[in-house]
């Protein structure tokens, strides 16, 4: 990858900065630039995540994508965030066969991967322990 | 709009064909349908090529130029169409809209990929590029892994099992057996399926298509003319092409492409048919899961009841619809940009009545279902014996 491409969506990777809609409320994260609803009528604002939400469904990964061999195997896991859109994410700190749909997470800052003499950060998930 | 009617098809043999390059493929497959349809390359008016990613698999671009020049047709205009794995359907649709507006007469609608020359970051990470490299490859996704996301959400919700899945891949390779020009002729068992190993859970090796070079061509013309070529033209009743969100996470149901819903809604109303004419269909089974999902959002079952129609050998010869008799891109293999113009290659022979062994007796109506990435395209046609 590029180094621009990379460096262009940091503020979303590092720090969850989605859109949202002035005209409907509605949030995007990964960020929209237009509001798919409202169009030019909708008028769409920097809006930061929390980066809280609960899996839509999960995979474990063992044929992975070339920059991921080391991580193999690894989970990727559609999540649902309290603000009402989804997110693609790979699970930390927990083993595939302990996963279940439902199950609350909480975004996390971590390494995504290297590529060449980029490494390139962003968020994971990680389920909220309840005590 | 004029109507339009298949007169010619041809497809090479699907495999790793590591001893046909992307231009012996293509002029392979053409010359057999302009061959079926009994014309010369001087009857052509015009040629529209389904290619997918020839950039990342062999680096070469201007596709469309490479084959006008090989077949030794300039300055004939020729016109490559991308929509990811629906690339060949869309190819089909755009040669249709060509005939049907009255623009031209004579148009090939090819479909070719040459996957196993691949270099760099391999297919894996060619196929990637069909989903949104920003938001999902960039966590690690593969493109098994965002269908295998739908394959645990149509489980969890509609308790579709893991053996209702493997029996879409045994009946698919045994279709595939029957048919010469598929990558595989070995039968598989449920057993062999669900032993295979994990590429991501729940789908396993067996569940996904291959890797695959192939080409495949038909030739159009206006409806009316189509008998002065053939005896048995086919007739492109319906045809309907919808667009979803790029990304899974921002699609409104995981278990469900709306795309092809869409896309179906079309063909069946330009067609004047509904769900139950259809007799042969052959649909876009990438992996296991996508049969299933495919059969429900074509309306040949309602919305969850994919496994058990499997399960109940409806899509089976014999069936209430019989599903993917080529072998489906499971079987018979997924040279992705070729996939769409084979599938309706293989319906003109069924048609016909020209499927050998695997011949769905009587057939009048089939249907083709194409899909792109994980269904942000979706290409439905219908087709039909002319009187």
């Amino acid at each position: 990858m590029a180094a621009p491409r990379f460096w262009r969506e940091i503020p979303s990777r590092y720090n969850l900065l989605g859109t949202r809609c002035r005209n409907c409320g509605k949030v995007f994260f990964p960020p929209r630039y237009l509001c798919p609803q409202c169009g030019r009528k909708g008028n769409v604002e920097p809006y930061k995540v929390k980066g809280k939400g609960k899996i839509i469904s999960f995979t474990e990964v063992y044929s992975p994508a070339p920059a991921f061999e080391k991580q193999v195997p690894y989970i990727i896991a559609l999540i649902e965030l309290e603000e009402g859109c989804r997110v693609l994410a790979q699970l930390t700190d927990t083993a595939g066969q302990e996963v279940k749909i439902g199950e609350e997470v909480e975004m996390v800052f971590r390494k995504i991967s290297e590529e060449g003499e980029i490494i390139c950060y962003g968020y994971k998930a990680r389920p909220v322990k309840s005590s | 709009m004029r109507k339009v009617a298949i007169i010619g098809v041809g497809t090479t043999k699907f495999g790793e064909l590591w001893w046909s390059s992307f231009r012996e493929l293509v002029m392979e497959a053409g010359i057999r349908a302009l061959e079926d349809a009994g014309i010369g390359g001087d009857d052509i008016d015009a040629i529209y090529v389904g290619n997918m990613s020839g950039g990342q698999f062999i680096r070469q671009e201007h596709l469309a130029c490479l084959i006008a020049d090989h077949a030794g047709l300039n300055p004939l205009p020729c016109t490559r169409v991308e929509a990811a794995c629906a690339s060949g359907g869309l190819a089909l649709r755009q040669a249709m809209i060509a005939v049907a507006s009255g623009m031209h007469d004579i148009v090939v609608a090819a479909g070719v990929e040459k996957m196993s020359d691949v270099i760099g970051e391999g297919a894996v990470g060619a196929l990637a590029s069909a989903s949104d490299q920003e938001w999902e490859a960039f966590v690690g996704a593969t493109f098994p892994s965002l269908y295998a996301l739908m394959a645990r959400r149509h489980m969890y919700e509609f308790g579709t099992t893991e053996e209702q899945m493997a029996l879409v891949a045994v009946k698919n390779h045994a279709f595939a057996a029957r048919n010469p020009c598929a990558q595989y002729h070995t039968k598989i068992s449920v057993e062999d399926v669900l032993r295979s190993p994990p590429v991501c859970t729940p789908l396993k090796l067996l569940d996904c298509s291959p890797i695959s070079d192939g080409a495949a061509c038909v030739v159009l013309a206006p409806a009316e003319e189509a008998k002065r070529y053939t005896d048995t033209p086919i007739l492109i009743a319906g045809s309907g092409h919808a667009t979803d969100t790029l990304a899974l996470h921002s699609r409104r149901s995981l278990v469900q492409l709306d795309a092809t819903v869409e896309a179906a809604r079309e063909a069946y109303r330009m067609a004047g048919l509904t769900p139950s004419e259809v007799q042969v269909a052959e649909v876009h089974d990438c992996f296991t899961i996508a049969e299933i999902m495919a059969i429900e959002d074509l309306g040949f079952c309602k919305k969850g009841e994919g496994g058990k129609m499997t399960e109940e050998g409806q899509t089976n010869l014999g069936g209430k619809v019989v599903v993917n008799p080529s072998g489906g891109l499971k079987g018979k293999g997924h040279p992705v940009g070729a996939t769409g113009i084979a599938q309706a290659v293989e319906i003109v022979l069924q048609l016909r009545g020209e499927a050998g062994k695997r011949q769905v007796e009587g057939a009048q109506v089939g249907l083709t279902h194409n899909v792109g990435g994980t269904g942000g395209t979706a290409v439905v046609h219908i087709f039909r014996r002319m009187g």
